[in-house]
């Protein structure tokens, strides 16, 4: 009986458009609590205020990496040969490399570049996997089943083998280049989490309501469903972040990605390996540098995941 | 359930033709000339160089040569090099290396990440889930190579209780290190997601039942909710052995295996064409057969999906 | 819904032999932490059910029916849950105090549930034969052989057509009434003394609802046993229960025997419920509803937790939170069985 006690249905002959208006407000309501509740319990994270602080600091060193040293990789006589693989010292905390270079400088000038192919790559893939995603999602029919068997092609060809291929094609690369390939064979996994979440969506009562109640398709698409879409698209970019960092990495650290005389910290690491038995310290550095710049992104994604992934409230 | 495999093999078919072309249009997009590659610093012979390329059809449309190829690789033909050797001696040569060391992986992921999984999950917000919560999250931050330098250091050459590198000493002694660095970042994934989906599971309403049945936690846990757990993770499992067939050319470089990753990274330095080809086919031709079978357990796991 | 009117075709309650109940339920309060505070969803309920006996409790979403049920079965999720006071004995032995074995033991075995949506809570990768056969083979050692023949003995007994065809079969091959019988059928395996049944037509059709409650009802008058049966809806409670427990904000409001609390209900609750079920000899006339919400768990309001929404309302009822009285005629002889908690018990039953 309890469904009586609630009051009086409302009149059948309201406005149309109000109604649609409301379910609208409804819809926008609801993504905007879904929201600030998440904030409110990423604001309860410790996790969330280490990763930011240390992505704070690394967007610092990406964007004016001269705040952090005084020296310049790119000046005459960074490169000392003499001082190859001299170990940290004080002015020289991080030590040389082969080459004779200061890893602490180059460390703090490679930020940016695993910074600019995090942020890139993860933008990019969501932008065409998310703009693919709510076509096939949408559109369904002979447009789905192209896109979806596309992406299946993509799946099929690992990263790293899709990676090497079309770098010895292109060639050597910056982090731009490197972003660009990563985004073009990394784009089918937004796609299907966005194309998922379209088609979950667009059988919901909501949308349905909206149809009936005369909203056009555009509209649905971006009034009721996109919205609704955002919260798990905006999880895996998070989380993206920090996997695309670590690809990069190892995409040069195999020598297809970022090439010299670019900076990275995957082909810092890669040129040490031959030399880690006797100088641990040139390939230690970078890697720590790397891997904490990894785990930053990732446990943000982590947080973020737990407070806007309505599945696991 | 015949009918289902059918169709499942039908739906790879497509797939198949489009990585293949996909591989093959790539490859010849590499800039060079095979056959002055072939020669070397030398200028070619242009009667053999001419000869060399009618004979691999070099002077036919793509599609034409894609249409030799794919034909060849349906009748377990993966081509020759430029230099004669059958590809499919390189293949048998170098492949039962990453498979080895990708198969080991592959248990040492499933095996470990779903234990520590299932733990963390019953032990909730106690002192073993926050340790595979943090434990998973440092296997996930650290690059493969940088991992598997460190261990390469610290248990090869320092405590010396696994080979540095090589494959002198045959399986599982040569093998294990490798296949555990591979192995770290996906089973930290499979670890995480088996809690979480154990952790889903176990708040259903048909575990709730079965423990209103009275049966024991045992029984709860082991027949209610692992099965019902393991789906995703059956899926994750599925696609990753591909991405390992892919992350063996990272520890294949590191510990020094002779496998099929060393041979596809020189092979595309060196404008292999049809070895590139005929190897990354064959991480296809894995990553969809792995996919079958996974299609194929997850209707022996979910009775629901067989009778879609 | 003509229930109202129907007296005839109700077994009386079999009163036993021995005086202890099969379960009393005393002073029961629960609580829930949560992140916005505690919310008290049980605050102190009485009630008894004797074999053979059907006590029908009534209320709204939230009202602490279910979880009430919970607590007696043991499946309540222990934390957030709580249980600071209460007991619940059964056969006079106190549940809360038991360990957690003797309280499996007694699950499935003695009191079996019921519950509400039969297609989520059957094991979907599991068929029905190994999920009814597992009681037998748990409980009573049998084998898979075994289990599997007393699962079809169970599936013809609830009635399901072909059972020896369809054992092997899976939850979601079944149509939603047969998989509420195959709920039932899991319930009464071993013949439980008592049986919950937390809203178990409510996922159903109307058509199919009356086949399942009357097979319930069928049963429960074959094995004798008690039942407890939750529910929403008051028409379904007419038909089959000998008593009502009307529970509002974790409390009972109202107990009576079925027919006179439709007759003469003592409590305004109970009268805003009652006036809420659309009849056919007042078409055409606004339908009654009870104003207001249902009270949020984490604030009751003061005194008597109906006080924001009841039409009687008065200053005593702010402040005071009401006794469950006993209910007695306008000359002061008592009614059995009947209780309100209301300070204007008197002015609800006696207009």
């Amino acid at each position: 009986m309890s469904e009586k006690t609630i009051e009086k249905t409302a009149p059948a002959e309201g406005a149309v458009s109000d109604k649609a208006t409301a379910a609208e407000e409804k819809a926008a309501a609801r993504q905007a609590s879904l929201i600030r509740d998440g904030w409110e319990i990423l604001r309860k994270r410790p996790m969330f205020y280490i990763s930011a602080f240390v992505i704070v600091i690394l967007l610092a060193l990406a964007i004016a990496p001269g705040l952090f040293t005084s020296r310049s990789p790119f000046s005459d006589g960074f490169c000392q040969l003499q001082n190859s693989l001299n170990p940290p010292s004080s002015g020289h905390m991080f030590g040389y490399d082969v080459q004779g270079c200061d890893i602490y400088t180059r460390s703090v000038f490679g930020t940016r570049n695993s910074i600019i192919v995090g942020v890139v790559t993860a933008l990019a893939t969501t932008a065409l996997g998310g703009l693919l995603g709510i076509i096939a999602g949408l559109r369904g029919g002979w447009v789905d089943t192209i896109l979806s068997r596309v992406t299946e092609v993509f799946f099929a060809l690992p990263l790293i083998v899709g990676a090497l291929l079309i770098m010895s094609i292109v060639g050597g690369g910056d982090a731009w280049s490197v972003s660009l390939i990563m985004a073009v064979l990394g784009w089918p996994q937004v796609f299907r989490i966005m194309r998922g979440e379209v088609i979950a969506n667009k059988h919901n009562d909501y949308v349905m309501a909206a149809k009936a109640l005369g909203a056009d398709t555009t509209r649905i698409a971006f009034r009721h469903i996109l919205p609704n879409t955002l919260a798990p698209v905006i999880v895996v970019t998070t989380m993206n972040l920090g996997v695309y960092i670590s690809a990069e990495a190892a995409l040069s650290y195999l020598g297809i990605g970022i090439q010299h005389p670019n900076i990275s910290w995957g082909l810092m690491i890669s040129d040490a390996t031959d030399r880690f038995l006797t100088s641990p310290h040139a390939l230690l550095f970078p890697a720590a540098v790397l891997s904490i710049t990894v785990l930053a992104f990732i446990m943000l994604g982590d947080v973020v995941r737990d407070a806007f992934d309505p599945k696991m409230r | 359930m015949g009918r289902f495999v059918v169709r499942r093999i039908l739906q790879a078919i497509p797939v198949l033709i489009g990585v293949t072309f996909l591989i093959f249009y790539l490859v010849f997009a590499l800039k060079g000339d095979p056959i002055q590659a072939l020669a070397g610093e030398k200028r070619a012979d242009p009667n053999v160089a001419a000869m060399l390329r009618e004979q691999y059809h070099l002077n036919d449309p793509k599609i034409v040569q894609y249409w030799h190829y794919i034909t060849g690789v349906f009748t377990g033909d993966l081509g020759t090099t430029y230099t004669g050797r059958p590809i499919s001696e390189i293949v048998s040569e170098r492949f039962p290396v990453t498979l080895k060391l990708a198969l080991t992986a592959f248990g040492i992921e499933a095996v470990l990440g779903i234990t520590a999984g299932i733990f963390a999950a019953l032990k909730k917000g106690k002192f073993i889930d926050n340790l595979v919560l943090i434990s998973t999250l440092v296997l996930i931050s650290i690059p493969v190579f940088v991992l598997g330098s460190v261990l390469q250091l610290e248990l090869g050459v320092k405590v010396g209780i696994t080979p540095v590198a090589g494959i002198d000493d045959g399986w599982p002694n040569s093998y294990i290190l490798p296949a555990f660095v591979l192995a770290s970042t996906s089973m930290a994934y499979i670890a995480r997601l088996t809690r979480a989906s154990m952790m889903e599971s176990i708040r259903a309403d048909y575990v709730r039942t079965a423990i209103a049945k009275g049966l024991p936690r045992r029984r709860v846990i082991g027949i209610h909710t692992l099965r019902n757990s393991l789906i995703p993770v059956v899926t994750f499992l599925g696609m990753d052995l591909g991405a390992l067939m892919g992350g063996a050319i990272i520890t294949e470089r590191l510990f020094n295996l002779p496998g099929i990753g060393g041979q596809l990274a020189k092979s595309v330095y060196l404008r292999e064409r049809p070895v590139v080809v005929g190897l990354v086919t064959l991480l296809v031709l894995i990553y969809l057969v792995a996919n079958l079978v996974v299609d194929l357990l997850y209707a022996v796991l979910d009775p629901r999906i067989r009778y879609e | 819904m003509t229930t109202i009117e129907k007296t005839a075709g109700v077994p009386a309650p079999r009163s036993e032999s021995d005086s202890t109940p099969l379960l009393e339920v005393r002073d029961l309060h629960v609580e829930f932490h949560t992140r916005d505070g505690i919310a008290k969803a049980v605050n102190g309920v009485n009630y008894t059910v004797s074999a053979g006996e059907t006590l029908a409790v009534l209320g709204e979403s939230g009202s602490g029916k279910s979880v009430t049920a919970q607590a007696i079965m043991g499946i309540l999720d222990m934390p957030p849950g709580r249980i600071p006071q209460g007991e619940i004995l059964f056969r006079g032995q106190d549940m809360l105090k038991m360990s957690g074995e003797e309280r499996r033991k007694i699950r499935g075995q003695k009191i079996a549930m019921i519950f509400q949506d039969a297609l989520s809570s059957l094991n979907p990768v599991l068929s029905v034969g190994y999920q009814l056969g597992e009681m037998f083979r748990v409980h009573q050692g049998a084998s898979r052989k075994e289990a599997k023949a007393k699962a079809i003995e169970l599936m013809d007994k609830v009635k399901i057509p072909a059972a020896s065809a369809r054992v092997n079969d899976y939850p979601h091959q079944f149509s939603g009434g047969m998989r509420q019988r195959i709920m039932i059928a899991m319930a009464l395996a071993l013949e439980p003394d008592l049986i919950i049944a937390d809203e178990p037509t409510t996922a159903l059709d109307v058509t199919v609802q009356a086949q399942v409650m009357d097979l319930l009802a069928e049963l429960q008058r074959e094995y004798q046993m008690g039942l407890i049966l939750i529910t929403h809806d008051l028409g379904v409670v007419a038909d089959v229960a000998d008593k009502i427990a009307v529970m509002y904000a974790g409390r009972i409001v109202e107990t009576a025997p079925v027919h006179e609390l439709y007759k003469r209900p003592a409590h305004p609750y109970t009268r805003g419920l009652l006036d809420s079920i659309p009849r056919l000899d007042q078409k055409g006339q606004e339908l009654y509803a009870i104003k207001g919400l249902p009270p949020n768990l984490l604030k009751v309001p003061a005194g008597c937790a109906f006080n924001p929404r009841c039409p009687k309302a008065d200053d005593i009822c702010r402040t005071d939170a009401p006794a469950l009285h006993q209910v007695t005629e306008r000359d002061g002889s008592e009614l059995t069985g009947r209780g309100s908690a209301c300070h204007f018990w008197k002015e609800t039953i006696h207009g």
